[in-house]
């Protein structure tokens, strides 16, 4: 028996009334939604999956897109998601593939912390009138320094300092491939944090030709794969990141499909065009921590020492050991990854069960290192799932040095987030290789959003600095003082180590 | 807000604490009444090899054999007994104030270089995070710190301040805001040689209370004042910094005069910063630290406590308010404020 | 002319200010006090335009806060913010100042023979005929007019160092004008501020005013008004215009 049509997920209308029958909608959709039948515009709503773009670029607002038009007999265990993720496996027998991220209804632990204001007992800071300081140095840290002081003569620095990336901001953009992403999406990344003083990373698709003249802004990734890693792109980075894991996807390695391995991106990758690129689970030279640190020391080896070294792992219940064992690596900075990051394509079951939240990860990663004393030998990076500039601040207070950000990136350049990433066919031109697609962005254009997103977020960021009494980033930074839990339960409470509100 | 004064001989020649407590009372407006404090250097000559504990009591039958026990286990006890305490009117008197001169066996921590100060610092963290009605509030040689909650003038005649002569005092006259007035909070807070006293409020407490605890401090005093004194020692006995250099720490230059500055000045003071950042203290302070050669006193980097310092022969005075110097000596030359972040130090000659 | 000495000394400043108040209520015009160390409050709120105290010792903070009208004469130092949100009047400090001098000043005049310390002159403000002015003879630590909404504020740099040598100076600003003797060193400038030589217009108007600072103090003025100066005042009325965007 088949199991038949299931009930649209969205019901496309197109108001005649308003509709000037220009075919925009038909050239802007790449889902195939929209197709001329003589004079009319038909529509076949199956195919939708709300990625606006239509909507966006319709010159009357004659378009209408509803969610959900029709619905299953509702019931709280057996969800409609549950329901379709059935028939389609019961359908074709295989892992169920989606983009974005994780997309159950979790509580947001951001949503339940509340930060803190002066009041009398000491006073806020104008940002726009007083230094506010959020210079950040990602980086190993001395624990103590060696300080010549003679009279008369100038002091002296005798503790020789590792290298540092100096940021202007907390807000860097983390690793998005070229081949998960566009080049255009990646060159107007580049440009943006090049103009701010920010860095982003390359993902571990190499890095194009095109990038060169932002390489200083850039940091390279060597995954399991190695895509595009050869001593040339080691070089070229201002810092080389190790990912073991991601957030999205942790414990499992990835593919990108032969058919987004156009020329372009084989050749930044260094891999046969069309063939697929197959990232593996585990690097096979790191089957233990003590591996981790040969690779460590053999990156820095090949850069003579002069670059920092990331480690990226997925937040995952063991996150806090698994750092301290980084940290104890050669590593320079952990970036913890948040099972709310995001991904090109992911299997859905990882992409929505596997990993912890970022903000638990953070604060038991830090209070981890604290308590083994080498905070200093590695700054922690939080990235999946900081989507405004309030979840900076809380990341940081919890401990964070710094944040990656990359779907809001994403959304910056006209995203939203429709989560079909991994379908290659992108009409923002955004997670696509389709010439046809990629043309749509304005590297330029696309450049100034980015750029004016975190901008913003670094305004706002001041502001409640300012406004907590701060003017330095790193009274912020580890200061659970300043944050309060509202209705989160006592168990969590003492992970975050977070008070109560009212307390 | 809160009143702080400090003053040091730089030729050890002894102050009584009368005048303190007048010049303490001058700023009574600073306070709330809910406690005050003085800490004297150089008053028990007699005993000055050994280290002073000043502890409170909250029952003496209870709570004081545990301690006996707990020194003799560590070292011997040389000389003990109680605080000399005046009943007055407006004090309560919750704890009774016990001195002991301690010698510690360094035996027992064969791995330190510091036995004698690691023993004792180890004794206090131990002590006062227990909570079993002892409390040690001051640990150092030669000196002592004599607090309740109270007014100025009545701490003082409490303790008579006036029966004590110090070279180096430091003085505060608490307003609480943290935490309610007890006697633990009120200041001086000491911990071995040091003794700071603070007005205003470290916005960056919890970062810098973290960083300290990762170094094996304990914070148990409930009041953000309390990481200064460990902050100091860490830097400055563990870590050998100068008091200079500590200061630069706490209360560094912007980056945006860092990066003016030639480049080896520069790299010196980013080091600082990047290795000290935890340290740095963020929010409104003025702060007096001491040890038994001298005395320091800075203020946060954007200068929003108040603080002068003025000169008089040998002396160095240092103090929220020129009045309060002044009302210990009329004389008092040179009145200066320090800039923002910027340390006034005061060092015996000898 | 009836005239009122009072020793002040271990006086609190409540009855201090009683007398000061009753003796101006009974048409004393004169007022000295001696051995003032650290009253708070000195003519706070105090009004009548004939009045002149002199205060001989270091009177405490807020000094002539609220004043509306009398003269405060100070032989020695102030301390915190003397002229707060003072709307009428003149105080003239034969010595130094500490912070937050003339805090959201009105009007009057508030002059420092020697340094203030750090953010003199913060939010100063004018409202038609009222105009407050603070000159300083000798230098200003850091944020010097920060948030100055209007009035006007000179620094001399008669002492040893130099007027300006901090920053953040006219931080903010978005009315009136800060005048320094010699250049200023653009590192010490404030956000939202620019600076320019001062006009012959503006010059003529500054004259008499530091004429009358030098009279006050007994200093030759000859030199200060053939001196350069340098004019801070705000590029917008409006620093907070672009920050915004709405939800």
């Amino acid at each position: 028996m088949s199991i038949g049509s299931t009930p649209l997920k969205f019901r496309v209308t197109i108001d005649p009334d308003r509709c000037m029958n220009c075919g925009r909608c038909i050239e802007n959709c790449s889902y195939g939604v929209y197709r001329r039948e003589a004079d009319s515009i038909r529509i076949n709503s199956r195919s939708c999956v709300a990625c606006h773009r239509c909507l966006a670029f319709c010159p009357r607002d004659a378009i209408e897109i509803e969610e959900k038009p029709g619905d299953y007999r509702s019931h709280p265990v057996w969800t409609r998601e549950i329901r379709e993720a059935v028939f389609n496996q019961a359908k074709t027998g295989k892992i169920i593939s989606g983009g974005m991220g994780n997309a159950l209804p979790y509580p947001i632990i951001f949503d339940r912390l509340v930060l803190d204001a002066c009041q009398v007992t000491n006073p806020s800071i104008d940002p726009l009138r007083e230094p506010m300081e959020l210079r950040t140095y990602i980086g190993k840290k001395p624990s103590s320094l060696s300080i010549r002081e003679r009279p008369g003569m100038d002091t002296e620095l005798l503790t020789k300092l590792s290298s540092n990336l100096q940021i202007e901001t907390p807000i860097m953009i983390g690793h998005m491939s070229y081949g998960a992403i566009s080049l255009p999406a990646q060159q107007a990344m580049a440009r943006a944090v090049h103009r701010i003083g920010t860095f982003m990373g390359t993902g571990e698709g190499g890095l194009h030709q095109s990038l060169y003249p932002y390489q200083k802004n850039m940091i390279v990734q060597v995954a399991s794969g190695r895509f595009g890693v050869d001593i040339d792109y080691l070089e070229r980075g201002a810092a080389i990141e190790i990912k073991i894991g991601q957030g999205a996807k942790p414990g499992i390695g990835g593919h990108l499909p032969g058919e987004k391995v156009c020329a372009d991106v084989a050749c930044t990758r260094m891999i046969p065009e069309g063939s697929d690129a197959i990232s593996p689970a585990p690097h096979h030279d790191i089957y233990s921590i003590e591996d981790l640190k040969q690779l460590v020391h053999g990156l820095k080896e090949a850069t003579e020492w002069k670059k920092p070294v990331f480690v990226k792992i997925a937040a995952v219940h063991n996150s806090a050991a698994i750092a301290a064992g980084i940290a104890r690596s050669g590593a320079d900075a952990v970036v913890i990854d948040g099972f709310r990051g995001g991904t090109g394509s992911a299997p859905v079951v990882f992409r929505d069960h596997v990993g912890i939240p970022i903000e638990a990860a953070i604060a038991s990663v830090d209070a981890k290192l604290r308590q083994q004393g080498i905070r200093h030998k590695v700054s922690i990076i939080a990235s999946g799932g900081i989507r405004q500039s309030a979840d900076v601040a809380k990341i940081i207070c919890l401990g964070a040095d710094a944040v990656y950000i990359g779907t809001s990136a994403l959304v910056a350049m006209g995203c939203r987030v429709c989560g079909t990433c991994n379908r290659g066919v992108c009409a923002w031109g955004i997670a696509t290789q389709k010439p046809e697609l990629t043309k749509r962005l304005d590297p330029e254009a696309n450049a100034v959003q980015v750029e004016n997103l975190i901008h913003g977020w670094t305004l706002e960021l001041a502001e409640l600095m300012g406004a907590a009494g701060i003017n330095s980033i790193e009274s912020l930074r580890g200061n659970r003082d300043r944050l309060r839990g509202y209705m989160l339960d006592e168990g969590l409470l003492n992970v975050l180590d977070v008070k109560t509100v009212g307390a | 807000m809160c009143g702080i004064i400090g003053v040091i001989d730089r030729n050890r020649q002894l102050m009584d604490g009368g005048k303190i407590r007048d010049s303490l009372a001058m700023m009574d407006e600073r306070g709330s009444g809910e406690g005050a404090g003085y800490v004297a250097y150089g008053i028990y000559p007699d005993y000055k090899d050994y280290y002073a504990l000043h502890v409170f009591f909250d029952n003496i039958r209870e709570n004081k054999a545990p301690l006996d026990n707990l020194l003799e286990k560590w070292g011997t006890i040389v000389h003990d007994e109680q605080i000399k305490t005046y009943e007055q009117p407006n004090i309560r008197k919750v704890h009774t104030p016990w001195r002991y001169f301690f010698r510690p066996d360094r035996s027992l921590m064969p791995k330190s270089t510091t036995p004698d100060e690691d023993i004792v610092t180890h004794l206090v963290m131990k002590v006062n995070a227990e909570k079993n009605g002892a409390l040690i509030f001051s640990s150092g040689k030669n000196l002592g710190v004599f607090k309740a909650a109270g007014w100025p003038e009545d701490v003082a005649n409490f303790y008579r301040i006036e029966d004590y002569k110090g070279y180096l005092w430091l003085a505060h006259n608490r307003y609480p805001t943290n935490t309610s007035g007890w006697w633990g909070g009120a200041h001086p807070f000491n911990l071995l040689n040091w003794s700071v006293v603070h007005n205003g409020e470290i916005t960056s407490y919890g970062t810098n209370r973290k960083y300290i605890e990762s170094y094996g401090y304990k914070c148990t005093m409930y009041t953000d004042t309390e990481v200064v004194a460990y902050l100091v020692d860490l830097l400055v006995r563990k870590h050998g910094l100068s008091e200079e250099m500590a200061v630069r720490a706490l209360a560094p230059p912007f980056w945006a005069e860092i990066d003016r500055m030639p480049p080896k000045k520069q790299e010196l003071n980013r080091a600082i910063r990047l290795t000290y950042g935890p340290a740095l203290m963020n929010g409104p302070f003025a702060i007096c630290v001491a040890n038994e050669n001298s005395l320091v006193g800075f203020t946060d980097r954007i200068k929003l406590r108040p603080l002068v310092s003025g000169e008089s022969g040998d002396r160095l005075f240092i103090s929220s308010e020129e009045s309060a110097i002044r009302r210990i000596d009329p004389d008092v030359e040179n009145i200066t404020m320090p800039k923002a972040g910027e340390p006034v130090i005061g060092r015996l000659y000898s | 002319m009836s005239t009122l000495t009072i020793d002040t000394k271990d006086i609190h400043y409540t009855p201090l200010n009683q007398q000061i108040r009753k003796a101006v209520a009974e048409g004393v015009k004169e007022i000295t006090l001696n051995n003032v160390l650290g009253q708070r409050f000195i003519g706070d709120g105090l009004r009548g335009d004939d009045v002149t105290i002199t205060v001989n010792g270091v009177p405490g903070g807020d000094l002539a806060m609220f004043m509306s009208g009398p003269t405060i004469i100070v032989h020695g130092n102030a301390d915190h913010a003397p002229g707060n949100t003072m709307d009428k009047g003149k105080v003239i400090i034969h010595g130094s100042a500490g912070d937050a001098v003339a805090h959201s000043m009105r009007g009057g005049r508030v002059y420092v023979r020697d340094n203030i310390g750090y953010r003199g002159g913060i939010h100063m403000k004018k409202y038609r005929e009222k105009r407050p002015i603070l000159v300083v003879g000798g230098s200003a630590r850091a944020f010097l007019g920060e948030s100055m909404a209007g009035g006007l504020i000179i620094v001399l740099g008669l002492g040893d160092t130099k007027p300006i040598s901090e920053q953040g100076v006219g931080s903010g600003i978005h009315g009136g004008e800060i005048f320094v003797r010699g250049p200023v060193d653009k590192l010490y400038l404030g956000n939202g501020t620019k600076q320019a030589p001062v006009t012959e217009d503006e010059r003529a108007m500054i004259r008499l005013i530091i004429e009358d600072f030098a009279r006050s103090f007994g200093i030759d003025a000859t030199p200060l008004l053939a001196a350069d100066y340098t004019r801070i005042a705000a590029i917008s009325a409006r620093p907070f215009a672009s920050k915004y965007t709405l939800e």
